[in-house]
């Protein structure tokens, strides 16, 4: 299977610009040969959108967004789209869409809204609730946004449920100029994450950011992707516009998790048990 | 007491990088081409020149040395040197007869009144060569600077993109001997140069250094008060810097708007500068 990441630079709630950017890559990623798409988070719609999130939000019936799901009809490639999701009861969500032969699969709502710092999720989106498996014909896919990946338990909840490879579309402004390397924090940050989930969950890991400034914040690119032994076999290598071909192979998968059998020795009945015992006892860490 | 922690590094080419393609990217997706930045004579625009000559061409920078009476007269061959170095042209504009207007219409006035229509009188020069040349104005205003609020509002602090607002004054030196900012430059004392001898470290009171190894402990990294005494920063020190900070906000920020509709601008009408770009 040969997924395609699209590192794009998407124009800030800019709808009309940003459909035909998607449309233009993926077939710049046909041409590739590419079997599933990746774009980043909110590749439809820019990131640092504040009050055009519920002017740029589209249900799942736009006709445009139809037109693009289409794309992955006749023998089209399976797509990964984000975007900011008007569900029926008009709450907004910042999700991605996953679409194969003509049909959306899934829609992962992104869960873990960061807002700290320069993010401001948590005030434009409502909180999606699980993450699903999503048992595509090029295998099983584990969809997390960005922040999502910061926690290790959506990985492990995907882990659990069969997973093949996690899909991670993120938006990582540029932060941390002041170490020694020529590399920001937020990349190694980054880096840091594609390998320890790989290597916790025995995985393939594909990681898509968008590139381009906005409001003076740099997204740095470094779209990246770790095989199920931890080990990077592609990172773009800028911050500028980048088609990344990746040959997922699910042997490597069997060889990993043949080698350490960590799926086997899970415990996630273990967890239930203690998690249910924490969660009665200590009132400070329930949701 | 204990040796005090080191001032803020920075990764020069890493920066270098970063910033031009803020320089680049922000100025074209806002319809402009050119840029347009006083040159003082000191680092920072000297810095800022270097780096929006690599941005975008030093074709399409202007630099405009705007000396008054009382200014250095090194200050404008340090100017010339630094345009020179960066490739890109210079206009020099004395603006002793504008701000002499303005200073004898006030009647008696002392330095800081006096700095401050010098300031507001360079930026009025700028933004009319902004609206001449098609032009943004470039920003010079450091990021120990913007903290302290040692800058006049509407003055110096005024401009379109501001490339080094996020770099403490050391690193701003660290990055101006990568970017081959003459020497003599880099080596002088830092001066607002209202008056012949005048420093920034003597009317602050204290060094760049000092000061910017504590405003990065205290911002950046989240140090509290009583951590950065211990690590030996003195109190008064530590408590004066961070009233400057508290009282300076108001710099910082776009005018309070007193609030009465639904919708206020910058209070809940909130969208990116680059909206729809």
């Amino acid at each position: 299977m040969k997924a395609a990441l699209c590192q794009i630079r998407p124009k800030l709630g800019d709808l009309d610009a940003n459909f035909k950017t998607h449309h233009d890559w993926i077939d710049r990623a046909t041409e590739a040969s590419a079997d599933l798409v990746l774009f980043p988070e909110l590749s439809l719609t820019g990131y640092f959108l504040r009050d055009l999130t519920q002017e740029v939000a589209l249900e799942l019936n736009d006709p445009r967004l139809e037109q693009l799901i289409a794309r992955s009809a006749d023998g089209g490639p399976s797509l990964v789209i984000g975007f900011v999701e008007r569900a029926s009861d008009h709450r907004t969500y910042n999700s991605a869409l996953f679409a194969e032969d003509g049909k959306v699969l899934s829609v992962h709502r992104k869960v873990h809204l960061p807002d700290y710092g320069i993010f401001e999720e948590g005030r434009y989106f409502a909180a999606g609730e699980s993450f699903d498996l999503i048992q595509s014909k090029h295998g099983n896919f584990g969809v997390m946004i960005c922040e999502d990946a910061w926690h290790l338990i959506p990985a492990w909840l995907h882990y659990l449920q069969g997973v093949d490879a996690l899909l991670i579309p993120f938006a990582s402004p540029a932060r941390g100029i002041d170490a020694n390397t020529a590399e920001l924090t937020s990349q190694r940050a980054w880096r840091t994450l594609v390998s320890a989930q790989s290597l916790f969950f025995q995985s393939w890991v594909l990681q898509c950011n968008r590139v381009g400034y906005e409001d003076g914040a740099l997204f740095w690119g470094g779209s990246i992707a770790a095989d199920p032994s931890g080990q990077t076999v592609i990172e773009a290598e800028s911050d500028e516009e980048e088609l990344l071909i990746v040959e997922v192979d699910p042997a490597a998968t069997r060889r990993a998790r043949d080698f350490a059998p960590l799926l086997r020795d899970a415990k996630p009945g273990l967890v239930r048990r203690q998690l249910a015992r924490i969660l009665d006892d200590r009132d400070a860490l329930r949701p | 007491m204990p040796k005090l922690p080191a001032p803020p590094q920075c990764h020069t080419e890493l920066a270098t990088k970063v910033l031009c393609g803020f320089l680049r990217e922000e100025s074209h997706r806002a319809g402009f081409q050119k840029a347009v930045l006083g040159l003082s004579g000191g680092i920072d625009s000297a810095l800022v020149v270097e780096l929006a000559a690599r941005a975008l061409g030093p074709e399409n920078v202007l630099a405009v040395a705007m000396p008054y009476r009382t200014s250095n007269p090194i200050s404008l061959e340090l100017a010339q040197d630094s345009a020179l170095h960066a490739g890109v042209a210079l206009e020099v504009v004395d603006i002793s007869t504008m701000a002499d207007a303005c200073i004898d219409q006030a009647g008696e006035t002392d330095s800081l009144r006096r700095g401050n229509i010098m300031a507001r009188a360079r930026m009025i020069t700028l933004y009319d060569r902004s609206a001449r040349d098609n032009a943004l104005v470039l920003g010079t205003s450091n990021k120990t600077e913007l903290l302290l609020g040692y800058g006049t509002i509407h003055g110096d602090m005024a401009s379109a993109l501001n490339p080094v607002g996020d770099l403490y004054k050391s690193q701003i030196v660290a990055l101006s001997r990568h970017l081959g900012v003459p020497k003599a430059i880099i080596y002088r004392p830092p001066s607002a140069d209202l008056w012949s001898g005048q420093t920034d470290e003597e009317e602050l009171g204290f060094t760049y250094d000092a000061v910017d190894a504590l405003l990065v402990r205290l911002v950046d990294e989240l140090w509290s008060r009583d951590q950065l005494i211990e690590a030996g920063f003195a109190t008064d020190f530590v408590d004066g810097v961070r009233q400057r900070i508290r009282i300076n906000q108001y710099k910082r920020r776009p005018p309070l708007i007193a609030k009465v509709a639904n919708r206020t601008v910058n209070l809940d009408f909130r969208y990116a500068r680059d909206w729809g770009t």
